[in-house]
């Protein structure tokens, strides 16, 4: 738990939930897209949002290898579930866009000017979501090339993250080092005080001592401002400074938060690992039970493959190409001269995972890999990427065909 | 990424499916492509391909690229006529790096098309032939009429200015050249293994039994470059496709050293 002394530096803030919806109001005003998550079909997902009864109040996420559920919550945070299936990549990233076009005729190639992307302000975004978009940014913007969409879109974002209370049973960004509390990479961070008597505020161990010099406070938002541009989102709001209590019971949701983390995967010398062992027959095992379905890709926040499509339409003088969602779990992925260099799931399933935990530092000198849980909550396998690493680490250098017992 | 317009100046019938198109740029231009690099070619409305680039006359702008086609986008670039645009970007890739090979010998070894992406390299030898030793070219091709740039080669050969040797699997009553697959030409040279850079382009088997010939004769997996191919769709890193290992393809490679991608290479599926 960071101690309120070693991060005084960040201006923080309390508003309450009036406080958001005129964070929301003001947002909308200056011409952002608001964008947070809602509740729709017995799912949270994320949807463009005006109003802060929108949000998922009062839920909560069950979340396991293979399963989601919603479930009620008694305590009205608005904020009280994990992350969705639903990724932020949608709005920074989206899964189809106009990479250019133009029109062509015998005088050349006449490219037109890219209509500018919408201004989105992001909230509800988690720490290992922030984590995700930093990876992105590497993969897309630190490059000799980079993405003019996800450029623009990422240099006209607001982030408003919130720090986690309630990690799902698939999280596992502590030892990602990516979580539970956003320290890096948001305009704003959110911490939810659910109010005195209830909720995450209640479970706080505050310390002994502690001041409360606020009985009786309410439903609240610790706000850390974390760049200018967040600063100037809030200027106008009618705000107040934090209380002793507020920081104590924003720290005690910090601090439970993490320690509900209850997955890991232990990063000590993965690449290396995953890499000696491309013939492990683990590969083999977990090949059986994937369907190459790529959810997985689909959900996770770091994946960038594409492919670029024509999509010039009827105007014979008119050219357009796509930016599509690509995934390394389809056969044509890697096709080369009428076959498929990867054509077994086992091979797919390898180079999807060695990518994310393995290749990719030697890429982008990061893990690929951020914690947050999601490719194993929608795997219809279940199939849980820990435990994949896990049961290599375990049988370390094993070759030949699998054996039946798993690990 | 948008490419900018080139146009169509020449047009030569290499074989039954391939086509060497001669293009010059409509008013802006990409960067002088290096020997080694690819363009991705846009034929407008149908798509954009990876393709080498197999001449460069830096002087007029002027690229040629040869193109086998074998799919909807190369089978519309080798359709284009003189006078049409076709899209360009890049260059890309690394370079096979001629001028690291200065001073020694170099071994030229092409399979099919992949004499492409090496005839630039024959160019710059010819033109600076005394700055090399002994040059030798072997060209395999799966049949006389399959293979490209023959009258070019049988140029090459006239000249003596380097050692050319062609091969073909099926040989025709005309044919003067040997028969068999390419690698067995490796075994009848002698190599001089401390000075000889070998530069390799073809099918990937084709590769893995050239490099290895080669390497039997003592040359160091350092010195054997390959050009690999896989799937690409952007050539700039972003597209995913062309991974091998840690590597893109597009841009770590084409041309790489043998000793970086055999150990990837011998990973079946990787
Ligand atoms: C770095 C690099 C350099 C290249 N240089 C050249 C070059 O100089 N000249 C050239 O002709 N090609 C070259 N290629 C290959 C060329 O890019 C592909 O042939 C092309 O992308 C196929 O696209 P398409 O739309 O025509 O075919 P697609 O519609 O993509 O494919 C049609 C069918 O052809 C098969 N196919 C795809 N590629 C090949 C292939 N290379 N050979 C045989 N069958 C194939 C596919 O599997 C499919 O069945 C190069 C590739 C790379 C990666
Ligand atoms: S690999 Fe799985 S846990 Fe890691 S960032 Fe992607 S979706 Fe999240
Ligand atoms: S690992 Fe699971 S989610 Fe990913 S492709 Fe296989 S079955 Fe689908």
């Amino acid at each position: 738990m960071p101690s309120r002394e070693s991060d005084i530096a960040t201006p923080r803030l309390v508003i309450d939930v009036a406080g958001l919806q005129s964070l929301i109001d003001s947002l909308r005003g200056d011409g952002y897209r608001v964008v947070g998550p809602t509740v729709r079909d017995g799912a949270i997902v994320l949807a463009e949002m005006s109003d802060v009864a929108e949000l998922p109040r009062g839920w909560a996420d069950d979340q396991r290898p293979g399963g989601y559920r919603l479930t009620r919550r008694e305590d009205g945070a608005f904020f009280g579930h994990s992350v969705s299936a639903a990724t932020w990549k949608h709005h920074l990233f989206p899964p189809e866009v106009v990479s250019w076009q133009a029109r062509v005729d015998t005088e050349g190639i006449h490219v037109e000017a890219p209509a500018a992307p919408a201004r989105y302000a992001l909230l509800g975004l988690r720490a290992c979501d922030l984590a995700a978009i930093a990876v992105q940014d590497r993969v897309l913007m630190q490059t000799a090339h980079p993405d003019r969409d996800y450029a623009a879109r990422r240099e006209r974002a607001l982030l408003i993250a919130v720090n986690c209370a309630a990690p799902s049973g698939s999280c596992f960004c502590t030892s990602m080092g990516t979580g539970p509390r956003a320290t890096a990479g948001h305009d704003l961070a959110l911490t939810e005080l659910v109010g005195d008597g209830e909720g995450p505020a209640r479970s706080a161990q505050v310390p002994a001592g502690a001041e409360r010099n606020d009985a009786g406070a309410g439903h609240r938002f610790l706000v850390e401002v974390g760049s200018e541009r967040g600063a100037a989102a809030i200027s106008a709001l009618r705000a107040s400074p934090p209380s002793a209590s507020d920081l104590d019971a924003a720290a005690a949701v910090w601090s439970s938060a993490a320690a509900r983390v209850d997955r890991s995967l232990d990063t000590a010398g993965l690449p290396g690992l995953l890499m000696r062992n491309l013939e492990h027959p683990r590969w083999d095992l977990v090949a059986e039970r994937c369907l190459s379905c790529a959810n997985c890709t689909l959900v996770c926040p770091t994946c960038f493959c594409v492919d670029l499509r024509e999509a010039g339409g009827l105007d014979p003088r008119h050219a357009e190409q796509h930016r599509v969602w690509a995934s390394c779990f389809s056969v044509d992925h890697s096709q080369l001269h009428g076959g498929s260099m990867r054509w077994s799931a086992r091979a797919r399933y390898r180079q999807w995972m060695t990518h994310k935990l393995a290749t990719w530092h030697e890429q982008f000198g990061t893990s690929g890999c951020v914690g947050c849980g999601r490719c194993i909550t929608w795997c219809p396998a279940g199939i849980d990427i820990t435990e994949e690493a896990a049961a290599i680490r375990a049988t370390d250098g094993l070759t030949g065909p699998p054996t039946r017992a798993r690990g | 990424m948008a490419p900018v317009a080139y146009r169509v100046t020449s047009r030569t019938r290499e074989t039954e499916d391939t086509v060497t198109i001669g293009i010059v740029p409509v008013t802006e231009s990409i960067p002088t492509p290096a020997a080694g690099q690819f363009c991705m070619l846009y034929a407008p409305r149908v798509g954009e391909v990876p393709i080498s680039v197999s001449g460069v006359e830096a002087s007029q702008s002027r690229l040629l690229h040869t193109i086998r086609a074998v799919g909807a986008v190369t089978k519309a670039l080798c359709a284009l006529d003189v006078g049409d645009v076709v899209g360009v970007r890049g260059p890309y890739g690394t370079a096979w790096g001629v001028e690291a090979a200065a001073g020694g010998d170099l071994l030229l070894v092409a399979g099919g098309i992949g004499l492409a992406p090496l005839r630039p390299v024959v160019h710059e030898v010819l033109r600076r032939r005394r700055r090399f030793r002994r040059v030798t070219l072997l060209v395999g091709a799966r049949s006389p009429d399959e293979m490209v740039f023959r009258g070019e080669i049988a140029s090459w050969q006239a000249s003596a200015r380097m050692e050319v040797r062609t091969t073909v699997d099926y040989a025709t009553a005309a044919w003067k050249g040997d028969v068999g697959v390419v690698t067995t030409l490796i075994e009848r040279l002698t190599i001089d293994p401390e000075v000889t850079v070998a530069m390799v382009c073809g099918p990937e088997v084709m590769m893995r039994f050239a490099a290895a010939g080669v390497m039997a004769q003592g040359v160091a997996p350092q010195r054997v470059l390959a050009s690999l191919e896989r799937t690409m769709q952007c050539g700039i890193r972003r597209c995913g496709h062309c991974q091998l290992g840690g590597l893109f393809i597009c841009s770590e490679g084409p041309v790489l050293p043998w000793s970086r991608v055999a150990p990837l290479l011998a990973r079946r599926e990787l």
